[in-house]
């Protein structure tokens, strides 16, 4: 192993060679595997291009050795390995230069390095992602030299932590702790689990490189547990927007007009299937525009939410104002239909949307924290439907009647406002808002008919909690328990965090029976 | 003086009703199992397996509609979340129906097959006494009404009442079937209890034993109907229903609600719970989709059927809408729902007072 090092050592001394070097080349045929390796991470040392092509070779089985020559087979014809000509003719007799999986993992690592050289950037990221959890201290020097020469942040990082990695096994006492510093720098989990054998004496005999490790394991832990932290909180804001998305229309029907829908759920499977059905036309008609059709399935979703609303409100709903229990029934026999409707329409099964490119991959916040962008869009789409509403709701004359005819019916009667196409209209909207968040639930979640079921539930505690008639209430409350859930989750598991929460509303709701943000006044009661 | 129970409790119902009592405990104890037990099977009395299973099913319906009617039709207090008592009964007894197989299940140990399945050791605490059928019988009764009471307690005295009751019942029973479907917990996760094989020894598919569960889902029935009828005439009932026409004016001239509610309550969830644990070894299985909200709901889609605040007709209502459900499922599977559906927008549309309603219409409009 000394004798390995010092070799190392020595050749990292040594300037980057021009060309290829025929002894270096030759030793690749030799006999014993270490002859190889040592061969191999020269080639690798030499950041050369050629070097790249036959270590390509090598790894293909497609490397041969003649005599003193070693050739590769590129197709029919015979390349020498060093000056990159032609063979004529082709050698007669020669041998396959084996490899066997110590040799090959070597390989693999010196390929990546050599591929930092690269000009495509891509290749480049995907040389420095392999390099992140193996580099051996062989590649130490070629890590530096990409590292000075690369220029884009994103792979200078990654070759930071790859370089720092990879001398840590260096004998040099300050290289190491160079390396221990440099760590700190990278909150990933696997610098911790370097850094961690570093706090004992046995494997680190140096005290400033132990002392150092100290430091920047502490740092490392810190800064993971806030990127956990940040993205418990990410994920619950995430949960919550989709509550509030699917409470939001349930906010209007229930929290405003005082409506038991039990069918709010199936008015989010209606917008659901009808951004299917949009992206049905758009694959049928303008296929080249499909990455868009959910910003067309918007306003879809949203008229035929809205539609199978008013067409509810206008046959059965109307004739059950003011008998909340009824309503509840009946609403829940129109689910049934609307549910079975699905079925019969579009088949049991659950149908397939795609995700439009634009709305995948994500954004690295952290280091090892991705925030997908679909998550990212969809809590958007959340605060553009609540200022949506908002509007609606506080500086349009629809908003006006609405509130004017919740708050005192008759009255809003006497004045002039047709309170009954005012319920329509608001019933209208409210499901047409359902039909906003089965668009945002069509890309992250399964859309099938049982799809409004399992949201039921959880959009009646989130209206429940927030209090009855409060739109600001349903905000937080969505976000409250979005937040709450997802830390349980983290602690207990996703069943119990569940549990733990509808515990807890209902807890809750014996201390308050109005919700959050309770009404005060005299309708409190009636 | 105030009149001897004895006689109040006779004079709770009409000569006709028991009239009418004693003629379904004729059909359903004394000749519907002779006529499973000595009839040959070629004769065309023969009352097949089928029909005795589907009749115990019903009756054990029946029981979990007059209850949810109890609270509903006299109290006002809607619950979508009885399937959980009712399922809690059923696991109750389950347990004990579990430990009955003793070592014949497929893994041939002393533990349910799930529990070997999971790789436990031993019977988890609360199994403790479940190959007791006493026992089981006392969980059946007291364990449900204790989780009934409890929730109750806290649900009535901070004043929950109508829609908002029956969303915290549907959270309740969600919970809870969220809850029992995890294997963890110990009940069998989603397959439930299953494979019965023995009821205190006996057999628990031969016909004797399955008339005998027949007939005493029809006597429970029975007594259900008779304490409903006594509860509901008494004076108790009397101001149980006033709380559901007015719970304040109530509450001014000086009853506590919070009694009466929590009493009615209780005991529904026990009447549910005993139901629940005749229904286990009748049907052959008990799991968690039980408590299923969809399934909560139905219960109170059958009383509204029947006619609320009738006794009778929550049981007429789980009957048609049972006997429409296993017509439906199997005749035009693809309809069922939309029937349903369609049942509970009709019913509360067009026959708020249900089927009976219609009945009392019809007749009185013969006699004017």
């Amino acid at each position: 192993m000394k004798i390995l090092f010092s070799l190392l050592l020595w050749f990292c001394a040594l300037p980057a060679l021009a060309a290829l070097d025929p002894a270096v080349v030759k030793q690749l045929a030799a006999e014993e595997s270490d002859d190889k390796i040592i061969a191999i991470q020269q080639l690798a040392a030499s950041a050369d291009k050629d070097a790249a092509r036959v270590l390509k070779a090598l790894s293909e089985d497609a490397l041969f050795a003649s005599g003193d020559r070693v050739f590769l087979l590129d197709g029919d014809k015979a390349v020498d390995a060093v000056s990159g000509a032609p063979i004529l003719p082709a050698p007669e007799s020669f041998d396959a230069i084996t490899i066997n999986n110590r040799i090959r993992s070597v390989l693999g690592n010196a390929i990546a390095a050599l591929r930092l050289f690269d000009p495509d950037r891509a290749l480049r990221l995907a040389a420095a992602q392999e390099l992140q959890s193996n580099a051996g201290i062989e590649l130490v020097p070629v890590l530096a030299r990409a590292l000075d020469k690369e220029t884009d942040a994103e792979i200078k990082s990654l070759l930071k932590l790859a370089h720092a990695q990879s001398s840590l096994g260096s004998p040099d006492a300050g290289l190491r702790l160079a390396a221990v510093q440099a760590l700190a720098e990278s909150a990933s989990p696997n610098a911790k689990s370097l850094l961690l054998p570093l706090l004992d004496a046995s494997h680190e005999p140096d005290e400033k490189v132990r002392l150092a490790a100290k430091a920047s394991l502490k740092s490392i832990e810190s800064s993971l547990a806030l990127g956990e932290t940040v993205g418990q909180i990410f994920s619950g804001l995430s949960l919550g927007s989709i509550l509030l998305l699917a409470a939001l229309g349930l906010a209007i029907t229930y929290g405003v007009m005082g409506v038991i829908n039990m069918a709010h759920g199936e008015l989010l499977m209606v917008g659901a299937y009808a951004t299917y059905f949009t992206q049905g036309i758009f694959r049928s008609h303008f296929p080249a525009y499909l990455d868009w059709y959910v910003l067309a399935a918007v306003p879809v979703a949203f008229l035929a939410a809205a539609l199978v609303g008013i067409l509810l409100e206008r046959t059965v709903i109307r004739r059950l104002y003011g008998r909340p229990l009824e309503t509840l029934l009946a609403t829940w026999g129109l689910s049934l239909i609307l549910i079975q409707a699905a079925r019969v329409l579009f088949g049991a099964q659950n149908v397939e949307l795609s995700n439009p490119s634009w709305m995948s991959g994500g954004v690295e916040v952290l280091a090892g924290m991705v925030l997908p962008w679909n998550r990212i869009v969809i809590i958007g789409f959340t605060l553009f439907v609540l200022a949506l509403v908002w509007v609606l709701m506080n500086r349009t004359r629809l908003g006006m009647f609405v509130r004017a005819v919740t708050q005192n019916r008759s009255m809003a009667g006497c004045v002039g406002v047709p309170t009954g196409r005012i319920d329509t209209l608001a019933f209208g909207l409210g499901a047409g808002i359902a039909g906003l968040g089965g668009v945002a639930l069509s890309q992250i979640a399964n859309v099938g008919p049982d799809m409004g079921q399992g949201y039921i539930v959880d959009s009646f505690m989130v209206v429940v909690l927030g209090g009855v008639g409060q739109l600001a209430g349903a905000v937080w409350a969505a976000l409250g328990l979005g937040i709450v859930t997802k830390f349980l989750e983290g602690w207990a598991g996703a069943v119990i965090a569940k549990i733990a929460v509808l515990v807890f509303i209902i807890i809750f709701i014996q201390k308050r029976p109005q919700g959050l943000f309770a009404l005060k006044g005299r309708f409190v009661e009636s | 003086m105030r009149t001897p129970f004895v006689i109040r409790f006779f004079n709770s119902m009409p000569r006709n009703g028991w009239i009418a009592m004693a003629l379904f405990a004729a059909i359903t104890i004394v000749a519907m199992p002779a006529l499973h037990l000595f009839m040959p099977k070629e004769s065309p009395f023969y009352v097949s397996n089928c029909v005795i299973t589907l009749g115990g099913k019903l009756m054990c319906y029946a029981i979990v509609a007059v209850a949810m009617d109890l609270i509903w039709g006299y109290a006002g207090i809607l619950s979508l979340g009885h399937g959980v008592f009712f399922s809690l009964g059923g696991y109750a007894f389950g347990m004990y129906l579990m430990r009955q197989i003793g070592t014949d299940g497929s893994y041939h140990s002393h533990l349910p097959d799930f529990m070997v399945f999971l790789d436990w050791k031993e019977l988890p605490w609360y199994w403790a006494g479940s190959d007791s059928f006493l026992w089981s019988v006392l969980l059946v009764l007291v364990l449900p009404a204790l989780v009934a009471y409890i929730f109750g307690y806290f649900a009535f005295r901070s004043r929950i009442k109508g829609v908002y009751f029956s969303i915290i019942t549907q959270a309740l029973t969600f919970a809870a079937m969220l809850f029992f479907f995890r294997n963890e917990t110990g009940f069998g996760g989603n397959n439930g209890f299953t494979d019965f094989k023995r009821i205190l020894g006996y057999d628990i598919t031969s016909p004797e034993t399955r008339v005998i569960l027949f007939g005493l889902s029809a006597l429970v029935l029975m007594l259900t109907l008779l304490l409903g009828r006594y509860l509901v005439t008494s004076k108790f009932g009397r101001v149980l229903a006033a709380i559901r026409d007015a719970e304040s004016r109530v509450m001014f001239i000086g009853y506590n609600p919070l009694h009466y509610k929590l009493f009615v309550w209780t005991l529904s969830a026990m009447l549910c719970a005993v139901a629940g644990a005749l229904y286990v070894p009748q049907v052959g299985i008990i799991n968690p989709s039980e408590m299923s909200p969809a399934n909560g709901i139905e219960i109170a889609i059958w009383v509204a059927v029947g006619g609320r605040g009738t006794l009778l007709g929550p049981v007429i209502g789980a009957a048609i809408v049972n006997l429409s459900k296993s017509y439906f499922t199997v005749a035009f599977p693809e309809y069922w729902l939309f029937f349903l559906g369609a049942l509970f927008v009709m019913v509360t549309l067009w026959l708020p007072e249900g089927v009976l309603g219609l009945w009392k219409r019809w007749t009185q409009k013969g006699q004017a």
